[in-house]
């Protein structure tokens, strides 16, 4: 390939050094940049992948363990005296006691050697602050086991599930620890009596926010997502909708419509945080709706998702053939009735991939949700768009941000959970599009 | 449920009835279905434009009436109240009507309840009652009125397609309006606020100032109670962090989307383009959880092992991963302008001798220049306006360093820092996350403007 033509090196006396030979003499160095380049490009890629690998099995790793709960069994006395001084059974009287008296005497009574009451505080601490409302739950929804014993399982604290999940070195000093040797001691006791054991957390996937890390739940994030989502789609899509037909279909070339469009453009570009701004100045100060509530979070997402479905409309409308279009005309629709009737619902697959990925978006947006008050301590689950929420990717926020150390696996498995909401949305999307694209 | 939404509901029910109401109202005027032809629509225009009529004033009426109702009631409402409450600052007296308001839907309140509260919360309720009441009424007799007169109106020369169509479009000029309105609504909301602390603050002492610390004092005796608004330090913490990313992303970016375009055959193509991509669909709080758990403690672990003291919020880390963040942003961008170049230029440069790494090197990264540049800046434009991730791995310090390993801060950590949390409008440490939001809002504007112009310009060239 890089010889010459014999012509050419064949005038004359031979030269000492011929092109060809110059050529020749350079080409292993060449090759081997080339070869070196060809590298830097596939490592490029590698640390691209690697880089996405480290991060999945870096969540997944953390996360995966807030599946599985430390539990604690407690021999409960139901004790008539404490839970139902009256007697009288009332539903209302029952749930106003301290069930945590409850749960200390049972302690007290499995531990009798524990007499101090720093000792008894330290004991007292190894059960979530959350079994007394557990306790309180089981004797409203079941009034006949007051005056039983039964053994029950309790949500143990934050400090013993991390232990208990291997996290805690029990070679440091005491004092760099969160549990003391004696309350060890008493956690290896229970684990020798097959007391304490690991079980499926569903209080993460059904409760609230709660600043006990063993309480805490994704349910309340969850219900506040798609509560905003549903507000920011039922605004975007047909808005959006319209504003990509009417560009599309019938704006005439003027420089109004051209204000648009780069307006649409460089609003796809402004940084999030921006539209938090937006929405606290404009919504909440100006117009007065309330803070913290899915419906001004759904309001600013809907300003941000906007531009992305128009983009995606246009290119879906730009997509359905001329032919389409005259042959309607031609048949005497008008052009009203020409888009409505045959462009629009030929370019309704593109539109709604469009729209799930602007959706996908919306859902992991935080920046702009904080400035709005959703970063808010919610335990409620939300019941409407005007009550105050969070936001799953906010919730995400709170947790990392929290000092515990239980809280970690937390932000970790909502994580997971918010990848798996964005995954599906962006799965369906793909399929919308293999399923209904068509090639004119 | 809320009188309001039954009103909706009630008006629902009433334009669906109003469509079949003029649709039998057209039918009947040319006397028959047979000779619906004599009508100028078809009879289901006729239906849409009674139903709009009965649909659209009151609906308006109730936007406008929503609109106004809380402060009109609350007016009324001060001006029942009791002379010495009347008289106190508007900031009192908001919290005052606040908590009428709080006693009317059975919260907590604030202070102690007594006769003028209790009457003022009876007076607010019995206003908002009578309010609704009328606003019913007013959207009755409209939606009947409209009913009535599109009814009158349809005649078989009637041009109702054309005035149900005129509806629409209107309907559509609206929605493409809003990005302008949503455009002129940030401008104008982050400039009034930013005007405001420009009157506190001067200019000069905002853009050019080299301390930051924007506590202000609850008393004005207060040791140190002045604060300091000078926002270089943030401004130089913005810039090193993007520039670290834009240090990671660049190249690897680059350097994929050559290999994606020039080396890579069809299916490692097709597994490795959407993989990367994924990076771009992960939101920017994971990156944040990431960085802070993750990368931050093993920066500061290699660089303890090196000898280097490595703060645990470094500028170092929060880059990184906003550079891991921005890759697919750079290969995407950097393959649309390489695949933009003609495949001539390649062929001219095979022809010549070059070898593959040659052409990409000194023919097509030249020839891409132009639109690889757009990218970037678009690149840095992002980069500079990404904020959960330096909220949770950057500092909260103001440090004017160029030293990687130091905690620095940006723009976007300050907005959210000041603005998170109870706030009072009138002091000059909230009305500076606004003054930041206009330079980061000018900035990325001007970047995003100069980098589509730079790339279209260059598009243009090959086309």
């Amino acid at each position: 390939m890089n010889r010459l033509p014999p012509s050419a090196g064949a005038k004359g006396p031979a030269p000492a050094r011929r092109t060809i030979d110059v050529v020749n003499a350079s080409l292993g160095r060449r090759h081997a940049a080339e070869r070196r380049f060809r590298l830097y490009g596939l490592a490029a890629i590698v640390t691209g992948l690697g880089f996405l690998v480290l991060l999945f099995a870096s969540i997944f790793a953390n996360g995966v363990s807030a599946l599985r709960q430390t539990f604690v069994a407690i021999d409960v006395h139901f004790d008539p005296a404490i839970i139902d001084p009256s007697g009288r059974r009332d539903a209302t009287e029952l749930a106003a006691v301290d069930y945590g008296a409850l749960i200390k005497r049972a302690l007290r009574e499995a531990f009798p050697e524990v007499t101090e009451r720093r000792e008894q505080r330290q004991l007292f601490g190894l059960v979530s602050s959350g079994a007394p409302f557990q306790l309180r739950d089981l004797v409203v929804a079941d009034p006949s086991v007051i005056g039983s014993r039964r053994t029950v399982w309790v949500p143990a604290d934050d400090d013993v599930d991390v232990l208990m999940k291997g996290g805690v070195d029990r070679t440091l000093a005491q004092g760099e620890r969160r549990l003391s040797d004696t309350q060890l001691a008493w956690i290896d006791r229970w684990v020798a009596e097959g007391r304490i054991t690991k079980r499926f957390n569903t209080t993460f996937f059904t409760g609230g926010d709660s600043r006990e890390p063993e309480l805490a739940g994704i349910w309340g994030a969850v219900v506040g997502s798609f509560y905003t989502l549903a507000v920011a789609l039922a605004l975007a899509f047909p808005l959006g909708v319209s504003a990509a037909v009417y560009l599309e279909e019938f704006a005439p070339k003027n420089p109004w419509t051209d204000l648009i469009e780069v307006n649409i453009n460089n609003l796809a570009a402004v940084p999030s945080i921006v539209f938090g701004l937006l929405g606290l100045a404009v919504f909440i100060n100006f117009f007065g709706v309330p803070r913290s509530a899915p419906l001004v979070g759904g309001l600013v997402l809907t300003l941000m998702t906007m531009p992305i479905i128009i983009i995606a409309g246009r290119a879906a409308l730009k997509s359905v053939p001329p032919s389409i279009r005259e042959a309607a005309l031609g048949v005497g629709a008008s052009k009203m009735q020409m888009v409505f009737h045959h462009v629009l619902p030929l370019a309704m697959p593109g539109m709604l991939t469009g729209t799930i990925i602007g959706a996908a978006h919306a859902l992991g947006e935080t920046a702009p949700l904080l400035m709005i008050g959703m970063v808010a301590f919610i335990v409620d689950i939300p019941r409407g768009v005007t009550d105050p929420a969070t936001v799953l990717p906010v919730q995400i926020y709170l947790w990392a941000d929290s000092p515990e150390r239980a809280f970690v696996e937390k932000t970790a498995a909502a994580i997971i959970v918010l990848l798996g909401f964005l995954v599906t949305m962006n799965a369906v999307a793909v399929i919308l599009r293999k399923r209904f694209e068509r090639r004119w | 449920m809320q009188p309001p939404s039954l009103f909706v509901l009630v008006l629902l029910g009433l334009t669906s009835a109003a469509y079949y109401l003029g649709r039998r109202r057209a039918v009947a005027v040319v006397g028959g279905a047979q000779r619906t032809r004599e009508l100028h629509s078809r009879p289901t225009y006729y239906g849409t434009y009674t139903a709009l009529w009965c649909a659209l004033p009151a609906l308006l009426v109730l936007g406008a009436w929503l609109a106004l109702e809380s402060s009109v009631v609350s007016q009324l409402v001060v001006a029942g109240l009791p002379e010495e409450i009347r008289s106190l600052p508007p900031e009192r007296l908001g919290l005052v009507l606040n908590d009428v308001r709080n006693l009317v839907q059975g919260n907590i309140v604030s202070g102690q309840v007594d006769g003028a509260m209790q009457a003022a919360a009876d007076h607010y309720l019995s206003l908002m009652q009578t309010s609704h009441a009328a606003l019913g009424v007013v959207m009755l007799v409209l939606a009947t009125a409209g009913v009535g007169f599109s009814w009158r109106s349809i005649v078989p020369s009637m041009r109702a397609r054309n005035r149900v169509e005129g509806v629409i479009k209107g309907f559509l000029v609206v929605s493409s309006t809003i990005a302008i309105f949503t455009t002129l609504g940030i401008v104008l909301s982050v400039l009034f606020e930013s005007i405001r602390f420009f009157q506190a603050v001067p200019v000069n002492e905002f853009l050019f100032g080299l301390s930051w610390s924007p506590q202000m004092a609850i008393r004005a005796d207060q040791v140190g109670s002045s604060g300091a608004f000078g926002a270089v330090p943030l401004f130089a913490g913005t810039l090193l962090i993007s520039a670290i990313a834009m240090v990671v992303a660049l190249p690897i970016g680059l350097m994929s989307a050559i290999y994606l375009s020039e080396y890579a055959d069809r299916r490692f193509r097709a597994v490795a383009k959407p993989l990367l991509e994924i990076l771009a669909g992960i939101p920017t709080v994971v990156y944040g959880f990431f960085a802070a758990l993750i990368v931050a403690p093993l920066v500061r672990e290699a660089g303890g092992a090196v000898g280097l003291s490595v703060a645990s919020e470094s500028a170092l880390a929060a880059g990184l991963v906003m550079g891991i963040m921005i890759i697919p942003f750079v290969s995407s961008l950097s393959d649309d302008v390489l695949n933009a170049v003609p495949q001539s230029m390649r062929d001219g440069a095979y022809a010549l001798g070059a070898t593959q790494s040659e052409t990409v090197r000194q023919v097509l990264i030249p020839a891409a220049l132009p639109g690889i540049v757009g990218g970037f800046l678009l690149a840095v434009s992002r980069a500079i306006g990404e904020t959960m991730i330096v909220v949770m791995a950057a500092g909260l310090s103001a440090n004017l360093t160029a030293n990687p390993f130091e905690a620095v801060t940006t723009v976007t950590v300050q907005i959210v820092t000041l603005l998170v949390g109870d706030q009072e409008f009138d002091s000059p440490k909230t009305l500076a996350a606004f003054a930041l939001g206009l330079v980061l809002f000018l900035v990325t504007l001007t970047l995003n403007v100069i980098a589509l112009h730079v790339v279209r310009k260059y598009r243009e060239q090959y086309e």
